[in-house]
């Protein structure tokens, strides 16, 4: 399925047509140029490669530079899309949010959380920590118990204990698309995305598209 | 500008009229009853006036048969159709959250004159 690189601006709000509020996520998604067509006979696989962003050539090396020539500039980043129409796409096309994207579609946002460092258990997975008062000290945020005795001998593997947290990718599924403002690139998703502001995110149609109540 | 600054200052009413914490207001809103739409009136003192360009939202307090009624409008809100100033008040806060224990006489704001 197609989608956009983008980056996150930030979260506002907007009024519908009905007047009523609705919480947005703005982003700011292509137009991305594509940089490469995947086929059959060549990879194994159709796919577009897309581009967004620029990047100083000698910031990245040669190969990168002579990769991305043929689509007109050096990209900051490169994306891969599987799909079906890979053939319909020629290097150096722009696609455009209006090219995908309409509003009322449901979308898919892909990005890389905050990183919140090593944390512990109170923060990291929500644990109720110890009480302040009757007797305890030294501990009260601590994870508590963490295993049994003689049997079995051992923690067991995937007990949530304090450790890096964040930073990772992930994709919030199902967001509506609210409006889409084409001269300034910009898309509206009903609700929060993964990341902080002008973190890069990848916008795509649902997999799992439909049946979104709203 | 920043991108959001932009977003929210297209979302903004132009012709909203000036009024403080303490003014006594008339908030004709507009009401839809299935499939025709009305404007009520909701009269009251504003009791609270939050910023923040398009998310600015105000607290209109009144008492009703005896029973103290408040309602936050977003202030930009297209459900709102205009806001009249009944009378300005004079008061010390910005915030009037006390209005909520005291009514009858001691409720009372006095006016701000121009």
């Amino acid at each position: 399925m197609e989608g956009l690189i983008g980056t996150k601006i930030g979260m506002t709000q907007l009024f519908t047509d009905q007047g009523q509020v609705v919480p947005v996520t703005a982003l700011k998604a292509g137009p991305c140029i594509v940089v490469q067509v995947r086929t059959m006979e060549r990879d194994g696989y159709e796919a577009i490669q897309i581009g967004a962003g620029t990047k100083r050539d000698k910031t990245v090396s040669k190969a990168y530079v002579k990769h991305c020539a043929p689509a007109g500039r050096t990209f900051a980043s490169l994306v891969e899309f599987h799909t079906d129409k890979a053939s319909e796409y020629a290097v150096g096309q722009e696609i455009k949010l209006g090219d995908l994207f309409k509003n009322g579609d449901v979308v898919d946002v892909t990005g890389t959380t905050k990183g919140h460092g090593f944390a512990g258990v109170v923060k990291r997975y929500s644990f109720a920590g110890q009480t302040a008062t009757h007797g305890s000290h030294e501990s009260f945020r601590g994870p508590g118990s963490v295993g049994a005795c003689a049997y079995p001998g051992r923690i067991f593997k995937g007990k949530k204990m304090p450790g890096h947290m964040g930073a990772k990718r992930r994709t919030t599924q199902n967001l509506k698309v609210v409006r889409i403002d084409e001269e300034e690139n910009l898309i509206f998703i009903k609700g929060a995305i993964p990341g902080g502001k002008n973190g890069e995110v990848i916008v795509r149609k649902a997999i799992k598209a439909k049946k979104h109540g709203d | 500008m920043n991108l959001i600054d932009k977003v929210e200052a297209s979302q903004t009413k132009s012709d909203i009229v000036d009024f403080r914490a303490g003014d006594t207001l008339r908030v004709h809103a507009k009401i839809v009853e299935g499939e025709k739409e009305r404007i009520q009136v909701f009269e009251g003192v504003c009791i609270r006036k939050t910023r923040g360009s398009s998310r600015a939202t105000f607290t209109v307090r009144k008492t009703s048969y005896g029973v103290g009624v408040e309602r936050t409008f977003p202030l930009h809100s297209p459900r709102i159709d205009k806001i009249e100033v009944k009378s300005r008040g004079r008061v010390r806060q910005g915030r009037l959250f006390y209005l909520r224990a005291l009514t009858g006489k001691a409720a009372r704001i006095r006016s701000r004159d121009h």
